[in-house]
């Protein structure tokens, strides 16, 4: 190519050498989406990805190419690198946009106050209106039991991994902590359902937050210790020579230290269970009345809500207006427990002001 | 209040590496005992071993006999988290807790080992900060978080909260290492008064810091690397800088090799 060339053509300073204009990105973009257009519909081609396929690798030969020329090899490719990471990006987040928006388009249709303080009751999965106020407060009982039981057995594992655990017991602990990270939300359930079983049980909301609970450990687990070890040695080494004991150094140095990302990864474990589906559908089973008990009776639960009015709606607008509501419901509940997460983290953060 | 240190044969071990071998030196209470030697030798091994903070680290463990006013450290029933009360310790690099405040700090070692009535604590809190040639500085910004105070004010706040639980000994591994000239001076001054109260042991890798503060110079060796670290002699400061009675101490404080 040109790099023969290329040191012939800069200027005398061996500093400073021709780059192409802040622009041409953008110019090149243009012409090649046009000349993708252009070819696709000269070739007859009718599918859109073929388009921005061609016009991708249209953009990314000409940026070579003209780099090449205009600025020498090591630019080029560094361009090149550039424009894969920004295609990257962008193929990353087309389906998040897309998903996010297709979500709220359809989920704004029904979705109003009386939808989320009214139940199902009396309306067929058919019919229009209803809501999903027994969904959400199921939801939000089921999760916050599971966090119970999780997130502090979470937190203590992670600490006597972190801080105490040594040897085989700990080698086992975190080999276990490695194998339920991988449980299929289902077998989780299937476990549940099998001590219900023996009991004779019917299905209840706790037996979920039960199944939600060991999903959740494994997360919490592994984001604690991360925390953890964040922590610098020195601090505990500076807290254990002023004749501290070691339990209170882990209370109120260790601890105080990473709460924001121990926060974080609990609510990072509480988004992951409370989209769970499989679990509630085998354990709570689902529930178009008001259900405030998580101890009797079938509950219901937002992804659950959202699986059995797709699957009871017999082709009905009204139900699938519902499930896109209660999906947007619902990742409008992670997200704002996302945002709470991180404000917590902001918070407690250690301070560097002076 | 300052206690006498006896050393009586003692070697510590990082899991099967020896790391210091058959040491025994006695530190006499209200003085500055400097430890000199190369890197790896074991000074600051040996220094945690005065402590209990060497069996901190996972595998470490020590044979042989720590007297602090006749009563074995490593005796039978004595407990590490007291024998730390009694020994303070100053580390290296400036390590404030993150989360506290510049009060908080100070009143850490207090308000983690019982309860503290709020007056009693400032009391204090003020008198360790002016112990530690710091208060000046941050009388108006007590509450201010510690990490924000610059590197020698962090460290002088480090030993503000080391002498606000009233040890008997003061270790302090480097203190200086991480600091400009003008704070070191600071940091050596403070060892200066603070000797008045506390036995003061300080590992240095600066020979002209250990000669202008201590009283006794201890100089430590390691045949070749991997082999533990020796105790070569343990002399008055003037001594060892000006006559010392091994030959390697007199090739190390020269320059002659190291």
């Amino acid at each position: 190519m040109s790099h023969a060339q290329a040191p012939a053509r800069r200027s005398p300073s061996t500093l400073r050498g021709a780059s192409l204009p802040s622009w041409s990105p953008w110019a090149i973009a243009g012409g090649s989406i046009l000349l993708g257009i252009g070819i696709s519909a000269a070739a007859g081609l009718d599918s859109k990805i073929q388009w921005a396929l061609i016009a991708g690798i249209l953009y990314l030969l000409a940026t070579f190419g003209f780099a090449a020329r205009v600025e020498g090899g090591r630019q080029a490719k560094d361009r090149i690198a550039t424009s894969l990471v920004w295609t990257a990006f962008v193929v990353a987040v087309i389906p998040l946009v897309s998903l996010i928006w297709v979500t709220v388009a359809r989920g704004v249709k029904v979705l109003d106050f009386y939808f989320l303080t009214h139940s199902m009751g009396v309306v067929a999965d058919t019919e229009p209106g209803g809501g999903i106020y027994h969904a959400i407060l199921g939801s939000i009982e089921q999760v916050g039991l599971a966090t119970l039981i999780g997130a502090p057995i979470g937190v203590l594992t992670a600490i006597y991994l972190v801080e105490y655990g040594r040897g085989k017991l700990a080698r086992a602990v975190t080999f276990f902590v490695d194998v339920m990270t991988g449980i299929p939300s289902i077998v989780a359930g299937l476990f549940i359902l099998s001590i219900m079983l023996m009991f004779d049980m019917q299905p209840f909301g706790f037996a979920g937050s039960l199944a939600l609970a060991i999903l959740m450990m494994p997360v919490v687990v592994r984001s604690t210790e991360e925390m953890l070890k964040l922590v610098p040695n020195e601090l505990r080494e500076a807290s254990l020579a002023l004749g501290v004991p070691k339990y209170r150094t882990i209370l109120k140095v260790v601890l105080p230290t990473c709460i924001g990302g121990i926060t974080t990864g609990i609510m990072l474990a509480i988004a992951r269970i409370a989209g769970e589906t499989a679990p509630v559908l085998l354990l709570v089973f689902g529930n178009p009345f008001i259900n405030a008990n998580p101890f009797e009776g079938a509950q219901a639960s937002l992804p659950l809500y959202i699986y059995q009015q797709f699957s009871n709606s017999a082709g009905s607008g009204a139900a699938f207006d519902r499930a896109w509501a209660a999906s947007l419901t619902l990742i409008a509940f992670v997200m704002i427990l996302n945002l709470v997460a991180r404000a917590i983290a902001r918070w407690k953060a250690p301070k560097t002001g002076r | 209040m300052a206690k006498r240190i006896d050393v009586s044969g003692l070697t510590a071990y990082y899991g099967s590496h020896k790391a210091i071998e058959d040491i025994s030196m006695t530190v006499e209470p209200r003085s500055v005992t400097a430890f000199i030697g190369p890197s790896g030798c074991g000074k600051s091994t040996f220094l945690r071993t005065l402590n209990r903070m060497h069996e901190v680290t996972p595998g470490g463990r020590v044979e042989g006999k720590v007297l602090l006013d006749d009563e074995d450290l490593y005796g039978n029933g004595i407990d590490p988290v007291s024998v730390r009360r009694e020994v303070g310790m100053v580390f290296q690099r400036p390590n404030p807790f993150p989360t506290m405040s510049i009060f908080d700090n100070v009143a850490a070692g207090l308000r983690l080992n019982g309860s503290y009535r709020k007056s009693e604590l400032s009391d204090i809190v003020e008198k360790s900060l002016k112990g530690a040639n710091l208060w000046n500085e941050v009388k108006d910004r007590l509450n201010k978080p510690g990490s924000g105070l610059s590197g020698g004010q962090q460290q002088r706040l480090c030993i503000a909260r080391a002498i606000a639980v009233e040890p008997k000994v003061l270790l302090m591994d480097e203190p200086c290492s991480a600091l400009d000239p003008i704070s070191t001076l600071a940091i050596e001054d403070l060892i200066g008064e603070l000797k008045e109260r506390f036995t003061i042991v300080i590992v240095t890798h600066n020979m002209q810091q250990a000669a202008r503060v201590s009283d006794r110079t201890a100089f430590f060796n390691l045949s070749a690397v991997g082999q533990p670290g020796r105790l070569i002699e343990i002399d008055d400061t003037e001594r060892i800088f000006s006559n010392p009675s091994v030959q390697a101490t007199e090739d190390y404080i020269s320059g002659r090799f190291g």
